[in-house]
């Protein structure tokens, strides 16, 4: 297993060293060939291992794979924890990565930098197993900063567009402020363990969580909440929860393909996995879960009014992923971490399709993506359409769907919870079905029915795209479509996970589900009564009566409701804020600090006052210096007067 | 270890191969007079000796490593030959956990600084490279010295190459620079000479092993302790004594500025760990807030201030301010530690003492290929104003990936050695306060902020002007350094472990002597 686990890690990696060293000598194909071949064995290995553990009852796999350091009697090494939870991952991360490859042949194909972006994303596949399959925090460390700069070499990857490098530093600094929360709840751990590994950190979560820790004053904080909520500010960087999901929307510069495997599918759930893998720290910490829950909900119904007024077509999927994201956190922070998991799955299937069938549009339309320039593009693009279809309906949750059933499980769950703040919770993730179902159908009409408002140039090139980019589209239909269907009993309700995840008893709201839960049918007709599911029609009646039947209401509405509609415009005035305000005033302190404290002060005052002081004083002290004789007698005659006289008395 | 005298001395040394570290001091040195003396010719003898006599060093340099004694503490590559007998001044060498690596970094950077000049400098080349040699051998000589006033000696010798470096081949206000390099440097040293005058009258030697188990009471040691301070303050630099460094890294020629970051910068971190907290542990202790409140001081304060810098040697001479205050806050935050912990933690002090020194070492190697990169492209523009540049990757793609590299190892990315020492401090230091590590912590952000703006700013983008337009991509000479270094970076930053190895027996011995009260 050792070799295996190691193979699936580094043949990604070697690719990537392949293509980015030696792109040129082998040229576009042999790039594209050895990712994909690195990426393919990863994937394949990754199934088998999934299938080991499932099947095989292989147990959980927990090994140094060398030592990166020891100090002060603590381990630090890189390893590998692999269980079921760790199989599932690589097996989504691997697949995904793998139509994402194949994918890019085509999206990619007219590129100067064709080689550089397979060693990118091939480095970036290596990166994520690395941040999956580790077995301590220094590792997961390591993944995590390592996916944050792929992602910033490839939002930047187009490096001469103004609006390209300022979205990857703006993605490179927000996460960065993510990895300063996370880096301290790391340190909190190690404080009271003593150790970097996972295992001795879920050994004494219960004990971490009487420990505490003087914050301000003398008021006594919970070590474990600190841990915990440090913790997860890294996942609001990484998962792009509010007010850190700044970034995400604008990482759209990037290429289609990354937009796809790194900001939809994999990266961003980063920290959603890493929640669910730290559960027996979380779960003795309410405090961090009722955070968990409220920033969740938040992200899961603000980030989506957000994408209702968008006009580009990858950033309405780019907000739709952010809705989708604060629904995973929303699982978490519910104590249902299996159903968090399960969302981002079948999320990472039919987001990563939404993602990719936009790209398909996008190079069809030669690089078009504005949706006010589309529409009726279904008799042009078949595959494209249908698979968008299948994409858009598993996004709202239609019954039968992969997201029917993750999502309809993670609102019950929401509603069985105990957590302060659940409440809100609940409204805020019902309430986002049915915005989840207007601005997905919204974009699906906008761009495949209706009125054709496609430049007459584009048009006469209109054509479905290669078989390299279907492909990967239809691939992906199939598993948004039924991977529900089987995998919802044992994930949720069963014991997949098995230890991998930790649910206190009172927590457990799964398990509550799980009683009532008599296989997917039973489940599926559950569903049918629910308010989730006309919810989401109703969303896709009002989109289709907006913007097909009744295009003017739309406008209408606009008009009515300017002022939201200019506050969601303007996303909130966050970014406004950040770039005004924080960015600003950080400048004007390094000003400040610069002109004021080094130069004015230290320098002028200390430095150079210094040296004018003492040019002053002997400026003084020489106009003693006279140089008549009798000035120095008489000098002469007091002193010796003072010193005799002292000595007399 | 209480007690002092010869024979405890004697027993806490190996002695072996005499002679190794005399060799790779005096070698250089050596090296530098014969350069001098050929001065410049037409078939430029100067540099082909100067980079066969840096080499030559770096190999033998090697064997500190190969054939070092990993688990002892003791001095090893000892020699002792009487030098001043009336006043028991002992021409006294020998290397431990912590000064091995640092002398290696020496030898390592120099024969990359000797590449980095070859075509460059064009006035009087053959002084330039003996200066280098000669400072080399000096830089060594302070890390290996043993007795108090041969280490003075070679301290103060520093000075005179550097100087001459800066003030010859410099920039336009070069003067002004020197003058406040010198004094700066100068007023601090002349403080510890009186200290180190003192130890002597108090202990009678010069061995600074003598001085590290000499009883002194708290006055005396905080007397002792600021008169350090203010020497080894002026050299990290810390805040507020640190003016001095982004003036003369301006105005020095890359070489200089490669050296002064790379190596003299960490004679002041050196101090810390050789004389401060062994010497005097108590005014170390008493005084700790003060460091601990410096250092984060450098790491925010100036973390601010190096966003702002429109140079990009002073933005990079900033960042090394900002970097170097991890490693006087891994070294002063151990009684902090102590006291939030209770005293049994000493897994926590070790991080912070080995962080500190890991970052010394990273510190150098980084900040040396960043002051590189931006020689090559000084070399090309003449021009260091980031605002002249903008769109470098379109011209120059091979050496626009590896700064990129570099500035994000020096933004603390993991699996680049500039993670290393951040993380072992920043752990480190919340074992001592939430706020410490807090302060610390901020450095993911800003570092990142000032490096990756810049890095913006001057590579990314289209091509601003036509300068940029007119540049070509480094060359193989170029290319070598800027690739061993990134190797070094990476390799030190996937495996440390060699490195901490090395250490470990020395910091331990350190801790438990700073641990011991004098009083």
């Amino acid at each position: 297993m050792d070799n295996i686990l190691l193979t699936i890690v580094l043949s990604p990696l070697l690719a990537a060293i392949i293509a980015g060293l030696a792109g040129k000598q082998i040229g576009r194909k042999g790039a594209h060939t050895v990712t994909i071949l690195g990426v393919a064995i990863s994937c394949a290995l990754s199934l088998y291992v999934l299938k080991a553990q499932l099947i095989d009852g292989m147990p959980v796999y927990n090994e140094t794979v060398y030592q990166w350091m020891s100090v002060g009697g603590i381990n630090m090494e890189v390893g590998f924890l692999v269980d079921r939870l760790t199989a599932l991952m690589m097996s989504v991360v691997t697949f995904v990565s793998l139509m994402v490859h194949i994918y890019t042949i085509g999206y990619m194909h007219d590129d100067p930098g064709y080689q550089r972006f397979f060693s990118y994303i091939s480095l970036f596949t290596f990166s994520m197993l690395m941040l999956v399959m580790s077995n301590n925090f220094l590792q997961l460390f390591f993944g995590w900063e390592a996916v944050g700069v792929v992602s910033y070499l490839l939002i930047g990857f187009w490096y001469t567009r103004p609006t390209a490098i300022f979205a990857n530093l703006k993605a490179f600094l927000v996460n960065r402020v993510g990895d300063f929360g996370f880096i301290l709840g790391i340190a909190a751990i190690v404080l009271y363990t003593g150790s970097l590994d996972y295992f001795d950190a879920f050994v004494a979560g219960a004990d971490i969580a009487g420990a505490t820790i003087n914050i301000v004053g003398d008021s006594q904080w919970s070590l474990l909440t600190v841990a915990c909520i440090g913790l997860f500010v890294g996942a609001m960087g990484k998962s792009a929860q509010v007010p850190l999901h700044v970034w995400l929307p604008d990482s759209m510069e990037g290429p289609t393909p990354i937009s796809a495997l790194i900001h939809a599918a994999t990266m961003v759930t980063a920290g959603v996995f890493m929640v669910a893998r730290m559960s027996p720290l979380f779960e003795f910490s309410e405090t961090a879960l009722t955070f968990v829950l409220v920033i969740g909900a938040t992200t899961a119904l603000f980030t989506g009014f957000l994408g209702l007024v968008q006009n580009d077509i990858k950033r309405v999927v780019a907000y739709s992923t952010l809705s989708q994201l604060g629904y995973m956190t929303v699982a978490l922070g519910a104590s249902a971490y299996a159903a968090g998991i399960f969302h981002l799955m079948t999320h990472a299937f039919f987001k990563a399709l939404l993602f990719l069938a936009a790209g398909s549009v996008i190079i069809a339309l030669h690089h078009e993506q504005d949706m006010r320039k589309m529409g009726g593009l279904k008799k042009y693009m078949p595959i494209t359409y249908w698979t968008s279809l299948a994409g858009s309906l598993a996004l709202i949750g239609f019954p039968g769907t992969a997201g029917f059933f993750s999502k309809d499980a993670l609102i019950e769950a929401v509603g069985h919870s105990g957590i302060a703040g659940s409440g809100y919770a609940y409204y805020c993730v019902l309430a986002g079905v049915l915005i989840t179902a207007l601005y997905s159908f919204r974009m699906f009409f906008l761009v495949f029915h209706g009125k054709e408002r496609i430049d007459e140039d584009a048009r006469h090139h209109l054509h479905e795209s290669p078989w390299v980019v279907t492909l990967p589209l239809v691939m992906l239909a199939i598993p948004s479509l039924i991977i529900g269907w089987p995998t919802i009993g044992p994930l949720l309700f069963g014991d997949f996970f098995g230890d991998a995840i930790y649910v206190l008893p009172v927590h457990d709201v799964l398990g509550q589900l799980g009683a009532d839960y008599h296989g997917p049918v039973a489940f599926l007709q559950h569903g049918l009564q629910s308010p989730v599911l006309y919810l989401a029609l109703a969303g896709v009646v009002i989109a289709w009566y907006l913007y097909l039947r009744n295009p003017l209401a739309a406008q209408a509405i606009k008009d009515r409701f300017a002022v939201i509609h200019r506050l969601l415009d303007n996303k909130y005035y966050l970014d406004n804020f950040n770039e005004q305000v924080i960015a600003r005033a950080s400048r004007l302190i390094g000003m400040g600090l610069w002109r004021g404290g080094d130069g004015a002060l230290i320098d002028g005052v200390l430095v150079d006052g210094t040296a004018n002081l003492i040019g002053r004083i002997a400026g003084i002290v020489r106009r003693v210096q006279t140089g008549y004789l009798y000035h120095y007698a008489f000098a002469m005659v007091i002193g010796l007067c003072v010193l005799v006289g002292w000595l007399i008395w | 270890m209480c007690a002092g005298g010869l024979a405890d001395l004697v027993a806490r040394e190996a002695f072996t191969d005499m002679g190794l570290l005399s060799t790779i001091i005096w070698l250089p040195i050596a090296g530098g007079v014969v350069i001098l003396a050929l001065g410049d010719q037409r078939a430029r003898p100067d540099r082909w000796l100067a980079l066969v006599v840096s080499v030559i060093t770096f190999a033998l340099s090697l064997a500190l490593w190969t054939d070092f004694d990993f688990t002892s503490a003791r001095m090893q590559f000892v020699e002792r030959l009487p030098w001043i007998n009336a006043f028991k001044v002992y021409y006294y060498l020998g290397v431990d956990g912590i000064s091995t690596p640092l002398i290696l970094l020496t030898t390592f950077l120099t024969p990359m600084i000797v590449i980095a000049g070859w075509e460059v400098i064009k006035e009087r080349p053959a002084q330039y490279f003996a200066a280098f040699l000669i400072l080399e051998g000096l830089m060594i000589g302070t890390f290996a010295a043993l007795d108090a006033m041969l280490f003075y000696v070679f301290w103060e010798a520093m000075l005179i190459p550097m100087f001459i470096i800066i003030g010859v081949w410099g920039g336009e206000r070069r003067v002004y620079a020197t003058l406040k390099f010198f004094l700066y440097t100068f007023l601090g040293s002349v403080l510890m000479l009186v200290a180190l005058v003192y130890l002597h009258l108090q202990s009678g030697s010069y061995a600074i092993l003598d001085f590290h188990n000499l009883p002194l009471t708290g006055t005396e040691q905080t007397l002792i302790f600021l008169a350090f301070l203010v020497a080894f303050a002026v050299k990290v630099p810390m805040w507020p004594v640190h003016t001095w460094l982004p003036d003369a890294h301006v105005e020095a020629p890359t070489g200089g500025s490669v050296i002064l970051a790379a190596v003299l910068l960490k004679m002041g971190g050196y101090g810390f760990v050789r004389f401060s907290l062994p010497i005097t542990p108590d005014a170390s202790s008493a005084l700790d807030w003060l460091l601990i409140g410096l250092s984060l001081i450098a790491v925010v304060y100036i973390g601010f201030v190096a966003l702002v810098q429109q140079d990009m040697k002073k933005l990079i001479a900033y960042s090394s301010i900002a970097h170097m205050g991890f490693v006087t806050l891994g070294f002063f935050i151990v009684w902090a530690i102590l006291a939030n912990t209770g005293m049994e933690d000493l897994g926590a002090i070790s991080m912070g003492i080995t962080g500190g020194m890991v970052q010394m070492i990273s510190h150098g190697l980084i900040s040396g290929a960043l002051f590189l990169c931006v020689g090559v492209l000084y070399d090309r523009m003449h021009s260091r104003q980031i605002a002249d540049y903008g769109g470098v990757i379109n011209t120059m793609p091979k050496f626009s990936a590896l700064l990129v590299f570099f500035a994000l190892a020096n933004a603390g990315l993991p699996g680049t050695s500039g993670f290393v020492g951040e993380f072992l401090v920043i752990l480190a230091s919340f074992q001592a306060s939430f706020w410490y590590a807090f302060l610390a912590a901020t450095t993911l952000i800003l570092g990142a902020a000032y490096t990756l703006w810049m890095v913006k700013r001057v590579v990314f983008g289209d091509i601003a002007n036509d300068n940029v337009k007119a540049l070509h991509d480094m060359n193989r000479r170029e290319g070598l350094i800027l690739i061993v270094l990134a190797i070094s970076v990476l390799a030190l930053g996937l495996y440390p472990a060699p490195l901490v190895e090395m250490m470990e027996p020395s910091i331990n011995n350190l801790i438990a002597h700073i641990l011991q009260s004098k009083l």
